[in-house]
């Protein structure tokens, strides 16, 4: 399961909305815990494939080094991935799986298009990569709950809602 | 030093995040974590001892592939080692290529393409992508006539087609891009001439050849979309493996008598043929074309289907036939639709393809190797020419000629032979003597070969099949008998 809250969730959605038409992606700090993936922070990266932004994403290896350098400064480790399928469902493709090789992290997917001329994000999905971690033979991407926890204490918003209301 | 552990490696390396090793040189830290970790090894390392592709190790920030002196660099104790499998993918699975320029339009065109350019969901932009389209149709027959046909009067570029028969008069009630003229002509010539006439702007390309799997791969990479329009189940594969091998749209439509099915397969998210269908059925079961007849309209109706999805594909607009299977009955006029999934563990679309060339599509499908021709004896049958038959008749020899057909493929020829349709033959086989000299036929050979086999089980010992059936009969003994 990947725990998230409503505010970094809605992040990860933002970003594919705002790189439209192409992916966006980035990495999800946090703490990994008898199956659960608790998401603390999110970390926009860069795409690097610029030839083919609209259906390929790739973090800079240096980029994923500073990102790794920072988490352990917050006792936090890389949980995850995001990225965003524009136009497309958001369903891992073939290519999605035959590169990831992150074990026991949680791929996030959004899938982002465009209606009446406005952009928005659509489904968000994530996929666990698994296996019995003797090397890439037999991973697999299975299905991952998202448990997204709403925003809470924050009773200026609840406030608004109620005079609304 | 410090070697710091990625999160899915740390399992292999006691759970910790960063590892301590004394280490001189980068390649002497590494091999001193692998022999401290050797359960690391196989994860960083291939068979052959290289850095896997996807694994970046970075001294520091530098990237250990792009030092100077490789693993020779020297390390200070104050150095980091990093190990970073990469992270990418993205939503398609064949590199794309840069995106060339569409091609321009001539006046002409725009004059014939006018309907199109005015649809919005066409466009200037959408015809040039249909010009710039190339699209493979296998056969030239009844799917391909029709398809062929609306793809070049669309302005598809570039037209594809794979076919080596020649046109016969049993073609011309649905292959309507023959005529009668054409009769004994190659069927890519004839169909060249009718698209030509109808759209000399297309660049048709032939290929006159059986595809196989030794020259498939080859004709499909010049081309985007593949169409397929075949009457036979090893080709059906193998058009279905060499698409999904090549990462191409398999657009499909098969006929049945009044019934046709069609889909798109091989999309990158969509299942393929093999997930609907994993295992051919066995030879003989479902009768082609020749054998079981076809509504002369029907491959028009699917072959339109056909091309509707390929222009579709092109101009990326609508809903695709991917994951639905359209089946037409045109006898209720209905069209249903069912739901398909991809299936994880198909053989060559699944997560762990077993079938990743392409095989021998005949034995596949269980189709024994062709007898050589003229075979005097197949699978113990012994094998009668017409002409041989007809010699003995005339000579007055006592020969039962047994026919297997059915009662109406009778009603329009036949030799003079006892009818007993095949699936009557269990129950009525007492009513033949098993020691008078027997020739079975039917219309090509194949039916006959199979009764025969029956009735060797049976205890028929003086038997023949007569080979090429009424069919050669009518071509090498009586022309006056009808070819139907």
């Amino acid at each position: 399961m990947l725990r998230i809250n409503q505010s970094e969730y809605d992040t990860i959605r933002q970003h594919g909305v705002e790189t439209y038409p192409h992916e966006c992606c980035g990495v999800l700090l946090g703490t990994a815990e008898d199956g659960v993936n608790s998401v603390a922070a999110v970390v926009r990266a860069g795409n690097i494939r610029t030839d083919s932004a609209h259906n390929r994403y790739q973090i800079a290896p240096q980029e994923l080094i500073r990102i790794q350098r920072e988490a352990r400064g917050q006792g936090l480790d890389i949980i995850g991935f995001y990225h965003s399928h524009p136009d497309h469902p958001a369903q891992w493709s073939k290519t999605d799986f035959a590169e990831a090789h992150w074990f026991g992290c949680s791929y996030v997917i959004t899938s982002v298009r465009k209606e009446n001329a406005r952009c928005r994000a659509f489904e968000t999905n994530a996929f666990l990569l698994t296996g019995t971690g003797h090397g890439e033979e037999d991973k697999r991407f299975e299905d991952e709950l998202i448990q997204v926890q709403p925003i809470q204490n924050e009773p200026i918003a609840v406030a608004a809602a109620v005079e609304i209301a | 030093m410090q070697i710091h552990i990625p999160t899915p490696l740390r399992p292999f390396a006691g759970k910790q995040a960063s590892v301590n090793v004394s280490a001189t040189t980068v390649g002497s830290a590494l091999t001193a974590l692998t022999t401290e970790f050797p359960e690391l090894r196989k994860h960083l390392y291939t068979e052959e001892g290289k850095l896997r592709a996807f694994v970046n190790v970075y001294l520091n920030d530098e990237d250990i592939r792009y030092l100077d002196q490789k693993d020779n660099t020297p390390v200070k104790e104050s150095d980091a080692l990093s190990i970073i499998p990469s992270i990418a993918g993205g939503t398609t699975a064949v590199e794309s290529e840069p995106v060339a320029a569409l091609p321009k339009l001539s006046v002409d065109e725009m004059a014939r393409y006018s309907r199109h350019l005015i649809l919005p969901e066409v466009g200037l932009d959408g015809q040039q992508k249909l010009k710039a389209a190339r699209v493979l149709c296998i056969g030239a027959g009844g799917l391909g006539a029709p398809l062929t046909m609306y793809l070049a009067a669309a302005g598809v570029g570039t037209l594809g087609i794979v076919d080596f028969d020649v046109v016969e008069a049993s073609n011309l009630h649905r292959q309507v891009i023959h005529g009668t003229s054409d009769v004994g002509r190659p069927k890519l010539d004839s169909a060249e001439d009718s698209l030509k006439a109808i759209n000399p702007n297309v660049k048709i390309v032939k290929f006159e050849t059986r595809l196989s799997s030794q020259n498939a791969l080859e004709i499909f990479k010049d081309f985007d979309i593949v169409a397929d329009g075949t009457d036979n189940f090893p080709t059906r594969y193998l058009v279905n493996d060499a698409c999904v091998l090549s990462g191409k749209p398999n657009v499909y439509a098969s006929i049945f008598r009044f019934e046709g099915q069609a889909s798109v397969f091989a999309t990158e998210d969509g299942p393929c043929y093999r997930c609907l269908y994993p295992e051919p059925p066995p030879p003989g079961l479902v009768p082609s074309c020749a054998e079981g007849g076809v509504l002369g309209i029907l491959p028009g109706l699917l072959g339109i289907i056909q091309a509707t999805e390929v222009i579709k594909l092109i101009l990326g607009q609508g809903e695709p036939l991917v994951g639905r299977l359209l089946l037409v009955d045109t006898l209720a006029m209905r069209f249903r639709e069912l739901k398909l999934r991809k299936n994880p563990d198909c053989p060559v679309c699944g997560t762990h393809p077993t079938v990743t060339k392409l095989i021998d599509y005949e034995q596949f499908c269980g189709i024994p190797p062709a007898p050589a021709k003229n075979a005097a004896v197949v699978n113990g049958i012994a094998q009668m020419e017409p002409v041989e038959l007809k010699r003995r008749l005339d000579a007055g020899e006592d020969i039962y000629v047994l026919d297997v057909r059915e009662p109406h493929e009778f009603a329009i020829a036949q030799i003079g032979g006892h009818l007993i349709p095949l699936n009557d033959l269990p129950q009525r086989v007492g009513e033949l003597d098993p020691n008078r000299e027997i020739v079975v036929h039917c219309k090509m050979g194949g039916r006959s070969q199979k009764a025969s086999e029956f009735l060797a089980q049976a205890g028929f010992k003086n038997l023949h099949n007569l080979a090429g059936g009424i069919q050669a009969w009518s071509e090498t003994v009586d022309p006056k008998v009808p070819k139907y």
